[in-house]
Order: structure tokens, then C-alpha cells, then sequence
């Protein structure tokens, strides 16, 4: 409302504007915004934080358009008559004409001028029908259902919904609790046909074995004739499906997820470091999921994965510090004893003669600490374990070491398991008299035998369960799963990432790094000021140059590039080419 | 919310030295004294008084035949008149219950059992009934008709783990209710 004048001609109307960038101007609910040419106009929601509720709709999927929860009210400026100006506004916006008919936002694309409602008589009415003609033939039974607390059907029930069902005819019934493959239980009552789970396996998974069969209210979820939903990424199919129609057979009925606290971190069963959300009650992991990342997971997962949580708190779980009484049998000493012996035997050792063995599956604080404790030794040979698998294409990388990045920045090696044969070597000669293993099966995973292992005077082994190699050692100390850690980690395309506590270590178990801090204290006989795990990360940083200039905490949860290195992540290539393809929009 | 405001009630001298109150009341408890001591004191006769007063004799004397159907006691799990355990382990009274005084493990019905359809019952169903606070919250939130509070006062113990009503004392002491609404009966 400034009275300066100005040349009409230097006016620059806002579509103009917008078009500079390759924008457009969109009324959100009385509000402009602009937005990139192309976005679907339910992402143009999103992005202002306007929720529309939705189900078949999902950012990383094609847009099918069939749920037709997400129905909104549209209007385009009208069409000026020949030789009319358009008429504008004080701002420059032409007015809208809304038009009768609501469309679906997730199908169509924003364009210049237009304005949508997501609330109003018209869409809320679209919405109450839209959920009652859903409800029909929904069974009512959430008591038992699984995914009850986290079902869109419910949220979307009590937000839109009429409230009671005018529906008195008998519901048409489907097959219940069907065994459609190992990992995953259908309820086809309970299915929306949404088509999420069957365009997740065509186009992310690359494995169509869903479908419908029937049609109209007789419409099946099922799989094709003499397949299984056996697939690797079978779960996600239950992360996404809205409503309890596909379950996690592992998940089934062990808790109800509204008793589950949440816990941001990453997976670390192979290079790729795939962000996931713990999902704990009282000390006990119920499941996994992922958490997205469009650099890293996107919104996916690996079943394999997923579901290694379980040794976490098995049996096998170490609780105690041990030490190995003359005839072969572990006996529970204190920390303190523990440290003592350590200690003491370490000395009867000339540097040469010992060697440490540290893990790929070490987050960086605790490669760093390894590596001040070979130098606090004087010791030369520190090796990773490497863990070559196979690579499924997608998000399994044939690294099967979480960190291997990050043990190559740290230790300063191209190849950090480069010595790892020098020292089965040297164990096998007798030259290595003297072991500390970190969190390592040197016996299943690192060719060492039983016999090479009987030949060490001394052997330290530092691990979470029992395995054959703690069998062998002399002493041996407890440590913490990944869930039970703080700390970072770098993957394989050179991102580091946060591991954040879900639960308390078992027993007297103690953190790993806590362990390797105490080991520098007792054999150096001076006090770290090193309290917490975050002096940790500071001094790494001080010491490696990508670490630098940042601290733990200041992570964020999508992580931050530290080192290039190349590395593709196959299954975010897939995606980025269905998004330039125009197939995928979120 | 429309605030009304109150102010203190004007008191006489007589009101502010308070000694006629305290004779007042030393004449009414007299009173109660007198007419307890000789059996007439009010509702003596419904409590079956011993004859001092309305002092019951409990454990001898019983208060039981007098509680109202309203009356919240022990919480316990029914069954109905199919003999079918009603919970489905839920666990939405595990989740309002106050005190966290339930606790349940849910599982599996095996495909063999007769109520295969229903897919899910409790493993194990404990109420610490030294956290119960007998607020009846667990019987509300119920959308089974599975958890009632049932008469059930005298819950006694010699340690802790007595007071821990399992799954099998639950259904023992809820027993069978009937006229419930059987959800899962619909043709399959």
C-alpha cells in the first residue's frame, strides 16, 4: 500500500516472478505460496505443513489415485473473454473460481493461479463419505489388531469420520490371518485397497507378486498363484500399509506400540548405515523400522536387518567380566580385578609381541580409543576384521562392516584389515604371544582356529555375547549391542551418523568405550579427562581432520557428509531416475 | 469460565471466641455417645450391630449383604456363557490403568482351538492388587466386556507375590458372566 508511483510497465505481476524460478503461485487455504512447476499439489500441502489426509498416496510410490481420501476443492482463475484483461487483485493474484467438483491432490500437479481448500463444507463432506464407504466393510476389530494406535483408518475415523455406521447389512467376509509368506500375515478384512504394498513390490522392490483378484466390494489382496511374498524387503510392505491389513509376523501381538518409546539411530548390519527407529518398552526391543533418509534408506529397509535385533537380549548376552581359571572355566571377577590382571599381564608383553584386533563395527570413538590404545602399548599391529557379503542390489552392501569408512579415516589406512593376516601369522609362529581382540569372533569370522588361539599366553577379549573365541580367552569383558550405544558412525558413501542409546547395557555389562578408556587408564596409570563420550568425539576431532569443527550432538539426525568416496547407493539411484521419470514426486 | 467471587462470611464476637460451637459440639457428641450405648444410634439395626454402638464385628459380622451393586472390589477377568475367555489381551487397561498395576503378556491362540477366529488372548494376565486402587478405570476402558470389579473385598496375603493375582485366580474369581454382547459370533 505504498502511494510511491511507479511506470506501470516496471510492474512485475507475482506469476512472473514465480516463473523466473520456474515456480508457480498456489492458494493454500487463503495463503500464496510458490511452488516448483510439477509438484503434486498434496505435497505442495505437505510442504506448508497443510495435512491431507490420505491413504493409497505415498511420496515414494506411484500415485494410483484410489483411496480418494485425499479430496480437496480446486479453483483456476477463470478464463478471460477474447480481448478481456484479467482482473487483479492489489497483490497481483487473479481471482480464483472455485469449481464445483473436488479433485484428488495427490494426482494432480499445482499450476499457476490456483488455490485449493482443504477444509471447508465441500471437502469435509467428501471426507465423511469417503470414510463411511472405507468403514463398510471393516471388521471392527481393533482390540486385536496390530496395528491399532498407528492406523491411519483410526486417526482418520475420529478426525473425519460421521462417527456411527448407518451400514446394516451384513459385512462381506474375506480370508483372515492368510500365510502369504515367512515374514508377513495378511487380513484381508481388514485391506483398503489402497495398492500401496503392490506398487511398493513392483516398483521399489522390483519383485510384483501382489495383487487384486475380484472386484467391487469382493476385492482381495493376494498373492500370485504359487509365489510367496519371500522377498527381502517383504516388511516394509507392513511399515506402509495404513491399516492392519499386512502384520509383521515377528511383531505379532508382542505389544501394543502405544506403550513403545521411539529411538532415533542406525542399523548397523552393513556399510550402508540405514537409519531405523528402535522401538523399546522397559529395556526390551519390540522392533525395527526405518526411519527416512532420502540420502541414505530412503523410507526402506531390509527384512535381514530388521529383524537381527533379537540376540540383543538373548541368553548368549555376556553380563559379567571373566576370567579363566586354570582348568578352562570362565569364573565372574569384579571390573576392578578385571583391569588389575589386565594390567599386570600386559606388562610381562614387549610391544612386538602383542597385537590388537579391533571391529569394523566399532563406532569412530571407539576406533579412536583402540588406536590410542595400541599407541599407550606401543603396538603396531591393529587390525579390522573386513566382512565381505553379498550385495542384493538395492540397500545391502557387500561391506558388511558398518563403519569401514570411518575405521579408514580413524586408523589412517586405505586398507584397515590389511594386517589381519600379519597377525594370524605372527599368532600361528608365536611371535604374537599377547591378543586383544574388540568385539570380534576371530574364530568364525576371521579364520583363526581354536589351536591358534591355545597358543597365546595372554588373550583379552572384549564382547557383547559369548562366542567361541571369549571360550578361549583369558579374560574376558562385557560390552554393549548397538542399541545400548551412543556414538557415530561413518557409511560406506562417507556420511556420519548417530547411534543413539534405546537401552541400558545388560547386567554389569559396560559401554565399549568406557572399557577401552579404562584399559588406557589402568595400563598408563594416568587419569583421562576423557568423562563422557562426547570428550571422546572432541578429541578425534582434534586429531582427524573430518571430524573437525563439530561435536556428537550437533549430528543431526539425517547425519552429515564428512569424506567422498564415491559410493552409489543402487536403491536411491532407482529412485532418483523414477523421479526424473515424473513417476514419484516426494 | 465466568469467575464468581466470594467473600468471607461476617462473624459476630460471640461466633469469633468459638466456645459456644465447642459446647455445642460437646453436647451433640454426648448425644451420639448416649443413644450408641443404648443400641439406638442410627442404622444399628441394618448393620446388625453387636449392641455397642454401630461398631460392626467385623470379621464375625459381615457387611456384605449391604453393598450396593455399585460397589467396585478385586478386578477379575470372565468368561461367558460359551465358556470362552472374553479378554483379548488389548492391553488398554494395562494402558489407563493409574497404579500400573496390570500387567499382561499377550499371545496366540493356536489354530486348533475352537475361538481360532479370535486370534488373541492373554498369555499371562497379572493385577498386583497392592497397586490396585480399585478405581474401576480398567472395567470402563474395556472393549471387551472382559474385566469387572467384582464384590470381592477381603484380599489378603502373607507376601508379595500372593498379592499378585494371576491369570488363573482372575478367571477363578470372575467366573461366568452372561448377557454380554458376543461380537465374535458372526457367521464365518
Amino acid at each position: 500500500m505504498s502511494d510511491t508511483t511507479t511506470a506501470p510497465a516496471e510492474i512485475k505481476l507475482p506469476k512472473d516472478l514465480a516463473a523466473e524460478k520456474g515456480m508457480v503461485n498456489v492458494q493454500i487455504d487463503g495463503v500464496w505460496h510458490q511452488f516448483p512447476r510439477g509438484t503434486r499439489m498434496i505435497e505442495a500441502c505437505r510442504a506448508v505443513k497443510v495435512e491431507v489426509p490420505h491413504y493409497c498416496y505415498h511420496p515414494k510410490l506411484s500415485v494410483p489415485g484410489n483411496c480418494r481420501m485425499c479430496l480437496v476443492q480446486m479453483g483456476m482463475a477463470p478464463r478471460p473473454a477474447p480481448g478481456q484483461e484479467p482482473t487483479r487483485d492489489e497483490n497481483g493474484y487473479e481471482p480464483i473460481g472455485w469449481m464445483p467438483r473436488p479433485v484428488i491432490a495427490c494426482a494432480n500437479t499445482v499450476a499457476e493461479n490456483m488455490g485449493i481448500r482443504t477444509t471447508g463444507e465441500l471437502v469435509e463432506k467428501c471426507r465423511q463419505g469417503v470414510m463411511e464407504f472405507l468403514l463398510i466393510n471393516h471388521p471392527l476389530d481393533c482390540p486385536i489388531c496390530d496395528q491399532a494406535g498407528e492406523c491411519r483408518l483410526q486417526e482418520f475415523s475420529v478426525g473425519f469420520g460421521k462417527g456411527a455406521s448407518r451400514f446394516i447389512d451384513l459385512k462381506v467376509k474375506k480370508p483372515k490371518n492368510v500365510d502369504i509368506g515367512p515374514r508377513i500375515r495378511l487380513d484381508d478384512e481388514r485391506c483398503i485397497m489402497c495398492s500401496r504394498c503392490i506398487r511398493f513390490m513392483e516398483e521399489v522392490a522390483g519383485d510384483p507378486v501382489l495383487g487384486f483378484t475380484q472386484r467391487g466390494t469382493h476385492t482381495t489382496l493376494t498373492v500370485h498363484p504359487g509365489r510367496r511374498l519371500d522377498s527381502n524387503y517383504s516388511l516394509n510392505t507392513a511399515d506402509i500399509c495404513p491399516v492392519g491389513a499386512l502384520t509383521s509376523n515377528d511383531f505379532r501381538f508382542q505389544m501394543r506400540v502405544w506403550f513403545l518409546k521411539e529411538t532415533k539411530t542406525i542399523d548397523m548390519n552393513c556399510g550402508t548405515g540405514t537409519n531405523i527407529v528402535v522401538w523399546t518398552r522397559e529395556n526390551k526391543i519390540h522392533r525395527i523400522t526405518p526411519r527416512q533418509n532420502d540420502e541414505v534408506n530412503s523410507c526402506w529397509m531390509p527384512d535381514s536387518h530388521r529383524l537381527n535385533f533379537h540376540y540383543i537380549d538373548s541368553d548368549a548376552r555376556l553380563t559379567e567380566p571373566l576370567l579363566r581359571s586354570v582348568n578352562g572355566a570362565h569364573n565372574p571377577i569384579t571390573w576392578s580385578e578385571a583391569y588389575a590382571k589386565i594390567a599386570q599381564e600386559l606388562q610381562k608383553f614387549s610391544a612386538t609381541q602383542i597385537a590388537v584386533i579391533a571391529s569394523g563395527r566399532m563406532t569412530n570413538e571407539e576406533l579412536y580409543l583402540a588406536k590410542q590404545l595400541t599407541q599407550q602399548l606401543g603396538v603396531t599391529a591393529l587390525s579390522v576384521v573386513p566382512r565381505i557379503g553379498e550385495a542384493d542390489h538395492l540397500l545391502v552392501a557387500a561391506d558388511k562392516n558398518p563403519n569401514t569408512t570411518g575405521a579408514k579415516l580413524i586408523l589412517q589406512q586405505a586398507d584397515p584389515s590389511s594386517q589381519l593376516n600379519a597377525v594370524r601369522e605372527g599368532v600361528r609362529s608365536g611371535a604374537i604371544s599377547a591378543l586383544i581382540s574388540l568385539g570380534e569372533d576371530l574364530i568364525s569370522d576371521a579364520e583363526f582356529t581354536a589351536d591358534d588361539l591355545s597358543k597365546l599366553s595372554f588373550h583379552l577379549h572384549v564382547n557383547h555375547s559369548a562366542n567361541p573365541t571369549a571360550s578361549a580367552a583369558n579374560v574376558v569383558l562385557p560390552s554393549s549391542a548397538f542399541t545400548e550405544k551412543r556414538g557415530s558412525m561413518v557409511n560406506l558413501s562417507g556420511r556420519l551418523q548417530r547411534l543413539n542409546q534405546a537401552t541400558m547395557p545388560l547386567g554389569q555389562a559396560h559401554d565399549d568405550w568406557e572399557i577401552l578408556r579404562d584399559l588406557i587408564q589402568v595400563i598408563s596409570k594416568e587419569k583421562l579427562s576423557i568423562p563422557t563420550i562426547e570428550n571422546v568425539f572432541k578429541k578425534l576431532g582434534e586429531d582427524v581432520a573430518e571430524f573437525s569443527n563439530m561435536t556428537l550432538s550437533r549430528i543431526s539426525d539425517q547425519g552429515v557428509v564428512i569424506t567422498e568416496t564415491n559410493y552409489q547407493i543402487p536403491l536411491l539411484a532407482n529412485e532418483r531416475a523414477s523421479k526424473a521419470a515424473g513417476i514419484i514426486n516426494g | 469460565m465466568a469467575i464468581i467471587k466470594l467473600s468471607r462470611p461476617k462473624l459476630t464476637v460471640g461466633e469469633k471466641i468459638y466456645f459456644g460451637a465447642l459446647i455445642k459440639g460437646f453436647f451433640l457428641t454426648m448425644k451420639h455417645a448416649v443413644a450408641s450405648l443404648r443400641n439406638k444410634s442410627r442404622g444399628a439395626k441394618d448393620l446388625a450391630s453387636s449392641g455397642l454402638g454401630i461398631t460392626m464385628q467385623y470379621p464375625e459380622q459381615r457387611w456384605d449383604d449391604h453393598m450396593p451393586d455399585y460397589y467396585r472390589g478385586a478386578p477379575t477377568l470372565v468368561t461367558d456363557e460359551q465358556g470362552r475367555e472374553r479378554c483379548v489381551s488389548c492391553q488398554l487397561c494395562e494402558f489407563i490403568c493409574p497404579p500400573k498395576a496390570i500387567k499382561i503378556i499377550p499371545g496366540e491362540i493356536p489354530s486348533d482351538d475352537p475361538w481360532a477366529k479370535v486370534e488373541k488372548r492373554p498369555k499371562e494376565f497379572e493385577i498386583d492388587m497392592i497397586r490396585c486402587i480399585y478405581c474401576g478405570m480398567c472395567e470402563e476402558v474395556c472393549p471387551e466386556q472382559a474385566i469387572y470389579l467384582r464384590k470381592d473385598y477381603l484380599i489378603s496375603g502373607l507376601n508379595r507375590a500372593e498379592m499378585v493375582h494371576d491369570k488363573k485366580k482372575l478367571y477363578e474369581i470372575g467366573g461366568v458372566r452372561v448377557g454380554l454382547v458376543n461380537k465374535w459370533n458372526e457367521i464365518k
